[in-house]
């Protein structure tokens, strides 16, 4: 029998790239192509979504030819993409009527202040199992639907459409204008604040808390499952997953296990811990969100932090402050020094997430003093990505009550050793990364592969996880608690920055 | 006898003209300073700014020096920025070969561990990254020396650790220039008995060499009887050291 393989389409936030997989879970083919990043005012980000459906388009075929795999020879295709960017569009033309807007667009700030003083909010956030916070989408749309006064009439009779990146690929996929299907996967459809996170159902007290017509959201379906065979791109085969980025990073790192948790270490920096198929409501400032839904199975949930500013804070040290060249340089000039001099850096640049939540917040370097080096600059910058991620496994282990026995790691920041040790130092646990580095694509092919019998079940993809490498803590008690003091004390200086001004 | 090389005496040129000037130059100010043409002189300053000799603003899209001269006679390409770049293919290597997978780079006359991949088969294994390995008998310091004369030169006594640890300079020297010949460096139970390693230079930019990327493993599974590496694993090393020198190139940076 000849060769089948899977596919993955990795939609991200700067770039669409398209992976070819093998039984194996080794990486065959890739094709990625970027996209424009718009910033049209101060807070707002924007996306062309037709730029990222002509990418799809280009970079599918691309990768196969990289490949040098046939069309027929791919037995799924599964999407993993950007959580959280709004998409609204024309059933009938298939034009958006306006740009996405991204995740990291905080336009919708005020919005949510005012909403947040309604009596109502407290329950929105039971319901959803989120925060009431500018990040997910549902403001997004509201803001959508305000700009644009003849949209909401359109809308209850669902003429225009919303959806999050994975909708608008599986409806262009299946067909756009000619019959294209209109669904979100539970993982996705979780991040809007408009989905009951129990009955995994639009709700329709969070539908009428943000105003939105139901005619225009698309239908809830388990992350693993048949949706439809594409019509477009790669004719016949059939979508069979898609996940948000992070729940598939969670998927490709094998963590299918409660108590198993992965941090993606990029621009900022996403760690989600696996909760089984109980849904563990945090105290500790987490998100509660489904991991992954498989057709005819309960759902699997997990408790999710996310870190603002990791990677972002390495390229404004070397963009801002022109202290380094390079991103990877900044371990070189760490390592001029043995420790941070006292020096304690804190990058609340546009807030803090997780566990804090503290939108008035602004980032410090404290300790200051004639002794602080470029060198301890750099090493306060790498430890506080460190430090982020400790507080954020301290709420994890508090909510759940599950142990921690080992943090799986992907992500570009991985190749920084310093940072990776002092990861393990802080936690006092080993820190492992695994050999295939695209952990979020691998999870959309997994969950692909297996919701069309690829793979026969979750332990022959556990067999395909391997150690590339591993960290073991080597930093003394007494050390790790001293500086975890430190660090909490600089980020209760950094609160009550932002003030109304008169 | 050939004579001068006039691109290379106009890229001087340009280069005292910039360290002479207290502020950035434009194309125009550079090509009618060194009476260039004005397509020749850009040509002539988007290589020099490839190779990072020269700095383009990219606000105004004026010119100054850059990073690279002050680098001169420093490394050439910092050793974290060649992980980060040889992350992807060094994991692709060891999962296709199932090996160990090192990377390593000159430091005086031994090998710094640069990257370290683990034999994919979950055994217990520790982390590397950081010691360093004796340049005459390793794969990845042979691969090294070959292309680094000075360093060569610079060797002290060489050390014998096992019976075929090869400790007379002469035959070095005659291994070196087999290594250059076939793009490839063996290690034969030279440093650990019963070990073996496989390794190849890593080009960047103009050829020059700014690392080695290698396997290690038992001897009987990296070579054959006749002591030559296995073609098929030789021939993985050397396709992930060109994919990494392409990762190396100016464009991609």
């Amino acid at each position: 029998m000849a060769e089948q393989y899977v596919l993955a389409i990795d939609q991200g936030t700067t770039s669409t790239r398209c992976i070819v997989f093998d039984r194996r879970g080794r990486l065959v083919g890739v094709r990625q192509r970027e996209h424009g990043q718009r910033y049209p005012r101060p807070g707002w980000v924007e996306h062309d979504a037709v730029e990222i459906w002509r990418n799809v388009e280009w970079v599918v075929p691309a990768a196969l030819a990289d490949a040098g795999v046939d069309v027929g020879a791919v037995v799924a295709i599964g999407i993993a993409n950007q959580r959280e960017t709004t998409i609204v569009w024309d059933r009938a033309t298939g034009r958006p009527v306006g740009p996405a807007i991204v995740w990291q667009d905080t336009r919708t700030s005020g919005l949510l202040d005012a909403l947040a003083r309604r009596p109502e909010a407290e329950r929105v956030q039971d319901l959803s199992g989120l925060p009431l916070s500018p990040y997910f989408a549902a403001a997004r749309l509201r803001w959508i639907l305000d700009h644009d006064p003849g949209l909401g009439v359109r809308a209850e009779r669902g003429d225009v459409l919303f959806g999050t990146m994975e909708s608008w690929l599986i409806w262009n996929l299946t067909g756009g204008t000619d019959g294209g299907i209109h669904v979100t996967d539970v993982t996705n459809a979780s991040r809007t604040m408009l989905m009951d996170i129990v009955t995994r159902r639009w709700h329709p007290e969070l539908l009428r808390f943000f105003g939105i017509p139901e005619g225009m959201l698309p239908q809830i379906v388990p992350s693993l499952h048949r949706v439809a065979d594409a019509r477009r791109v790669v004719p016949g085969v059939p979508i069979a997953a898609a996940l948000g980025d992070q729940q598939a990073a969670l998927f490709g790192q094998a963590c299918f296990d409660a108590g198993e948790v992965k941090c993606t270490y990029g621009t900022g920096s996403f760690l989600l811990m696996n909760t089984g198929d109980e849904l563990v409501r945090s105290k500790h400032g987490l998100i509660v969100t489904p991991a992954y839904e498989i057709a005819g199975e309960p759902a699997h949930y997990a408790l999710e932090g996310s870190i603002a500013v990791t990677g972002s804070l390495v390229q404004w040290f070397r963009d801002g402050l022109q202290m380094i060249n390079s991103a990877p340089e900044i371990e070189t000039l760490a390592r001029t020094v043995d420790d941070n001099g006292g020096c304690y850096i804190v990058p609340a640049f546009a807030g803090l997430l997780a566990p804090y939540w503290r939108s008035e917040a602004r980032g410090i370097i404290v300790g200051l003093t004639s002794y602080i080096t470029r060198g301890h600059l750099a090493r306060a910058i790498l430890e506080a990505t460190g430090w982020q991620t400790r507080e954020v496994i301290d709420a994890m282990l508090a909510d759940s009550g599950l142990p921690l026995t080992s943090l799986k790691v992907d992500g570009g920041m991985t190749s920084d050793n310093l940072l990776m040790q002092f990861v393990a130092d802080v936690l006092d646990t080993p820190v492992v990364r695994p050999m295939v580095a695209e952990t979020v694509s691998l999870g959309a092919a997994y969950a692909a592969g297996l919701s069309v019998g690829y793979w026969p079940d979750l332990d022959s993809l556990r067999r395909n996880w391997h150690r590339a490498a591993r960290w073991m803590p080597r930093m003394t008690a007494t050390t790790r608690d001293r500086e975890y003091g430190n660090w909490k004390r600089a980020v209760q200086r950094t609160f009550d920055w932002i003030v109304d001004q008169p | 006898m050939p004579g001068s090389v006039q691109s290379i005496q106009r890229a001087a040129a340009i280069l005292h003209l910039l360290a002479a000037s207290a502020g950035r130059l434009s194309l125009a100010e550079v090509s009618s300073s060194l009476g260039l043409a004005k397509g020749t002189a850009h040509g002539l300053l988007r290589t020099l700014r490839e190779v990072g000799l020269v700095e383009q603003d990219r606000a105004s899209a004026q010119y100054r020096l850059g990073p690279a001269l002050l680098q001169l006679g420093t490394s050439y390409l910092d050793v974290n920025e060649l992980r980060a770049r040889s992350l992807n293919w060094a994991d692709s290597l060891a999962a296709h070969v199932a090996e160990t997978v090192r990377l390593g780079s000159l430091l005086k006359n031994q090998v710094l561990v640069v990257h370290h991949v683990f034999r994919p088969d979950d055994s217990p294994q520790v982390l590397d990254v950081g010691t360093l390995l004796p340049a005459h008998a390793t794969a990845l310091g042979k691969a090294l020396l070959a292309y680094a004369p000075t360093a060569v030169r610079a060797l002290p006594q060489i050390e014998r650790y096992t019976r075929r640890t090869v400790v007379s300079m002469p035959r070095l020297r005659q291994e070196l220039t087999q290594v250059r010949r076939a793009g490839v460096a063996v290690e034969n139970e030279e440093w650990l008995v019963g070990m073996a390693g496989i390794a190849a230079p890593i080009r960047g930019s103009g050829g020059l060499v700014v690392g080695s990327i290698g396997l290690s493993g038992p001897v009987e599974r990296l070579c054959l009887t006749s002591g030559a590496p296995r073609p098929a694993l030789a021939a993985a090393v050397t396709d992930a050291a060109a994919a990494i020198a392409r990762e190396l190139e100016p464009d991609r940076r």
